[in-house]
């Protein structure tokens, strides 16, 4: 490094000083790089609504035994199966998107040692992965998912340990929270996408199971679910923008 | 909770005004390829809005197989356009929730027509559709947040909609009150920065808009020392080294996209002037990088050269350390052929030059060696007033620390150069001082006694 004598302000007339600029959203200096991004984005609107013609592939369906679902390319197969078949709680038969959240759910679900413990110290984790808190119920776990980490405050999330049985609603999770009626009638169930995951098989209504814990042979325990039950995305975001509506 | 809820709903009603008035680019081609037409069989442009009764058959198709799906959905983008359609769209039991889900579907054609019909929502001023809306954004921002996003091709068309739309969002005037802090409270950012950086081969699409969303995150200056804290500007200098290797591959197609928000990003970080972000950036190969950009896209995207030099102002304005290395890895004649690019160029050319010559008879010392005085005096006899100004602050400092340069000065016909000035108001009193020199002896300079060991000679 070259030695540098202690700066000294500027002789006059002359009135240099070096100065770091800033530059916010208007100023000139960025003007010609914001006319760029705009003529990109024309571009990219323009050409994103040309319908790209795929190769046709013949309709197939998933082979999972109980699931319906229907595809036209290896795409959209493939990312079905990672999101409702790759990880399948082995108890309960909820699908998961992540093992994180599968073993989240396991543990809260189906580990009796789990319940005796969250009475005495807050074991309740926040499921966004790389943040450490932990709370003493659901419920605060929940609040802070939506306070912090901007969760709709209408996702679904605990099923009480009592389900609630409803005449009207027998097939849907939605509905065991009464505090949130939802009329699903008018709509057909929509196509389930990554961020949805409505359970194929039968609901399990009774009361959690407090058993002693089970050790798990190791191939189910490869079984992983995705989705906790607990989180609901589409379907409870969908009743959170009815209820909040309403609210407001 | 609420208060915050409410705020976001007063910002999506101002988002719809602000997005009126500024914005119009986007909003007059999302018209205009509709006008174009998309000559898909049986679909006619809607003149009319739709009635409820149509407005829900439309939505119950989007639900059906693929092919009618997409058909739909691009018909229920046109009828969105009517403000009235919009109105019994939102009012239609669920039909958000399903429009988000079809935003989050596999299919990447799917998500784009929902992504355009989002965006047909999005500019209304009706405040139940905006009401309507509103979930969707902390959907949108939990989508991202909430999960590590694998890079499967799949999601790469919906993730680079997402970044499209939220870079729109950042850029209201109510984004720094209301939505900016939220992000910063979030894990966005570093998520948005993950996006920024990685799988640049395959989703180049994605870096672009994300690197955006960044700029318009940092230039409102809402909380960048947080931004700084978690290191942001290290990992940004790494990825420019990355992306300097890929021009000098010259795999750079649109590369320049990437390039301008993360300079951008770098150079208001810098004038953030907090303790310890220097230290983030202290890699002189950063200089051999915009050097590249410079030198790759001088002839085709000029703001490229500019934004450049606003960093490199910012890098030599304080810190001796670039601009010790500018001398040591020989930059400056690359510097100075930058000179007749443009007037801005030249300008911000000349205060690097100051920058570095402020520093002291050393640097000043080296800065005559590379024969700076000669494009000093081509530039003095060509320009305007205000390059011309900077010219002369830059030969005072020169003339100042190392007044051998101003003998040479002269000898080189510096005079005429200067006396073309010596009229003009703004210029004439700094012309005059630096004429005076011309009859004064040389004086000795007292860093010219400072031992040639403390100087090092430049590299070749």
């Amino acid at each position: 490094l070259l030695p540098v004598p202690a700066r000294a302000p500027p002789q006059a007339p002359f009135r240099f000083s070096p100065r770091r600029l800033r530059c916010p959203r208007e100023h000139e200096l960025l003007e010609d790089g914001d006319i760029h991004r705009h003529l990109y984005l024309q571009d990219i609107l323009v050409s994103v609504t040309q319908v790209t013609e795929k190769p046709k592939v013949s309709e197939f369906s998933c082979h999972i035994a109980g699931c319906c679902q229907v595809f036209d390319t290896l795409e959209g197969y493939e990312h079905h199966y990672n999101t409702l078949h790759r990880n399948v709680c082995s108890f309960c038969k909820r699908s998961f998107p992540s093992g994180h959240l599968l073993d989240i759910h396991i543990l809260e679900w189906h580990d009796s040692l789990f319940q005796i413990m969250a009475e005495k110290q807050s074991m309740y984790q926040c499921l966004v992965q790389g943040c450490v808190e932990k709370f003493k119920s659901s419920k605060d776990r929940k609040d802070h998912l939506v306070t912090v980490h901007l969760y709709p405050s209408d996702f679904r999330f605990d099923r009480p340990k009592k389900a609630k049985s409803s005449t009207k609603h027998s097939k849907s999770p939605l509905l065991q929270n009464a505090s949130m009626p939802v009329d699903i009638k008018t709509f057909e169930q929509p196509q389930v996408d990554s961020m949805e995951i409505s359970p194929v098989e039968n609901m399990e209504n009774a009361s959690q199971p407090l058993s002693s814990l089970i050790s798990l042979p190791p191939e189910k325990h490869l079984n992983r679910s995705r989705i906790p039950s607990t989180i609901c995305f589409g379907q409870g975001a969908a009743r959170g923008f009815k209820s909040m509506r309403k609210k407001i | 909770m609420v208060c915050c809820l409410q705020s976001v709903i007063v910002l999506f009603v101002a988002l719809r005004k602000a997005r009126k008035q500024q914005q119009l680019i986007s909003k007059r081609l999302l018209r205009e390829d509709t006008q174009n037409g998309e000559g898909k069989a049986g679909m006619e442009i809607p003149t009319d809005p739709l009635s409820e009764q149509e407005v829900l058959q439309l939505l119950r198709d989007t639900q059906k197989g693929t092919e009618e799906r997409k058909k739909s959905l691009s018909c229920l983008r046109q009828a969105l356009q009517h403000k009235e359609t919009q109105q019994k769209f939102v009012r239609l039991e669920g039909s958000m929730r399903v429009l988000i889900g079809l935003f989050t579907s596999s299919l990447a054609d799917v998500q784009m027509e929902a992504a355009h019909c989002l965006h047909e929502l999005s500019h209304s001023s009706d405040p139940a559709v905006a009401e309507a809306c509103l979930p969707a954004t902390s959907y949108l921002l939990t989508y991202l947040s909430g999960h590590s996003i694998e890079f499967t091709s799949p999601h790469e068309a919906v993730l680079e909609g997402l970044g499209y739309v939220l870079s729109q969002l950042l850029q209201a005037k109510e984004a720094s009150i209301e939505i900016i802090p939220l992000v910063l409270d979030s894990a966005l950012p570093q998520h948005m920065l993950q996006l920024v950086c990685s799988n640049l081969e395959l989703g180049m699409g994605v870096a672009v808009e994300f690197a955006w969303c960044l700029h318009y995150v940092v230039c409102s200056c809402v909380n960048n020392a947080l931004l700084i804290s978690q290191g942001i500007m290290s990992t940004l200098v790494l990825l420019l080294l990355e992306l300097a290797s890929m021009v000098s591959k010259a795999v750079a197609d649109g590369l320049e996209l990437l390039i301008c928000p993360v300079l951008r990003c770098l150079s208001n970080l810098l004038a953030e002037e907090m303790e310890g972000c220097n230290m983030q950036v202290q890699d002189e190969r950063l200089l051999v990088a915009l050097f590249t950009f410079m030198q790759y896209f001088l002839n085709h995207h000029l703001f490229i050269v500019q934004e450049c030099l606003w960093l490199l102002n910012n890098l030599t304005a304080d810190e001796p350390f670039f601009c010790s290395a500018m001398l040591t890895l020989d930059l400056i004649p690359a510097l100075l052929q930058l000179l007749p690019c443009s007037r801005m160029v030249a300008l911000l050319v000349l205060t690097v030059l100051c920058n570095i010559a402020e520093k002291g008879c050393a640097y000043c010392q080296q800065l005559h060696q590379k024969a700076v005085l000669s494009s000093l005096i081509s530039i003095l006899t060509l320009s305007d007033a205000e390059v011309a100004g900077q010219c002369l602050e830059l030969l005072h400092l020169l003339f100042l620390h190392w007044p051998e340069a101003a003998a040479d000065f002269f000898t080189q016909a510096g005079l005429q150069a200067l006396e073309q000035h010596q009229h003009h108001p703004e210029l004439q009193e700094r012309v005059r001082a630096l004429m005076n020199l011309a009859t004064q002896p040389t004086a000795a300079s007292p860093c010219s006694l400072v031992s040639s060991a403390a100087v090092p000679s430049s590299l070749p």
